[in-house]
């Protein structure tokens, strides 16, 4: 399986890599903003994204947006900040499959990860 | 200062170095500064926009800014190490932004980080702006939260509150 990281944050990539590296996936892409995630995803397929809202260049929301244009399947999850609920939505109506809050423990990150790809699974 | 403002920066620190660099921070008194430079010598700085605007700083000595660098990163971190700025960003980052989602009533927008390392440094908000200092001991070290935040549109008030 191939995961792809979107975030400013090279600390918070590298974390993001050792939860997913625990859980068996090594395969990792990252982007450090959306514009290098569009460019990347122009020539590679990853089954999931996790994918920071507040970036330089291209934020998190307009990504997600710019992806669901292409692809409805591919489970994102949005890993931000951002933790109020008019924000939640407006990423759940943006397409993001889940959202996790910032700071978080790699026990939550890694429990959303398999919830995401459980509920992809299920759904396809 | 609205004391319900430097409670929720306060709540954001605890949580971000409790869950990130598992390490438990004690707060001291809170004091106002009216000048001067920042408290320390590494700062990791977010501006806030929108019904408050000013911003929240991260202020640490160099050492003590390492400590917490390496200790959220998971490996060791000198000031010459490339991902030395960027986790002190994302540590003000995490604070700032869990704070304003504290700030029921009042909508900010926060800025990227920026992380500014050298002596006597001052920020501009500095001048427009009340500034708090928040002493915080960690075992890591101590280090300061200084907060200058203008309320420019107050909370509305929660439905059914007496006028």
């Amino acid at each position: 399986m191939k995961v792809l990281l979107v975030d400013d944050s090279r600390t918070i990539r590298n974390i993001q890599k050792n939860v997913l590296a625990q859980m068996g996936y090594t395969d990792i892409l990252e982007a450090g903003d959306g514009v290098e995630a569009l460019k990347l995803l122009e020539s590679e397929t990853p089954d999931l994204v996790l994918v920071d809202w507040n970036m330089p260049n291209m934020d998190g929301l307009t990504l997600v947006g710019r992806i669901r244009q292409k692809d409805a399947a591919l489970p994102l999850i949005m890993v931000t900040t951002e933790a109020e609920k008019g924000r939640v939505i407006e990423a759940i109506k943006a397409g993001v499959n889940n959202y996790l809050v910032k700071p978080f423990t790699s026990e939550v990150l890694s429990a959303k990860i398999e919830q995401t790809l459980t509920k992809a699974k299920t759904s396809a | 200062m609205d004391a319900r403002l430097i409670n929720s920066f306060v709540s954001a620190v605890r949580n971000v170095f409790q869950t990130m660099a598992s390490t438990e921070v004690r707060v001291g008194k809170p004091y106002v500064k009216t000048d001067g430079p920042c408290s320390a010598d590494v700062s990791g700085v977010i501006d806030l926009s929108g019904d408050a605007t000013g911003c929240a700083v991260l202020s640490f000595p160099k050492v003590v800014a390492c400590r917490a660098a390496s200790s959220f990163a998971g490996v060791e971190i000198d000031v010459d190490h490339p991902q030395f700025a960027d986790a002190i960003g994302e540590l003000a980052n995490m604070v700032a932004g869990s704070a304003k989602s504290d700030l029921r009533g009042i909508r900010c927008g926060i800025s990227l980080p920026t992380v500014v390392i050298g002596r006597e440094h001052v920020f501009s908000h500095w001048r427009t702006a009340p500034r708090l200092v928040v002493p915080c001991k960690t075992a890591l070290g101590d280090f300061f939260l200084e907060v200058a935040l203008r309320v420019e549109k107050a909370a509305a008030a929660p439905r059914g509150a007496a006028p």
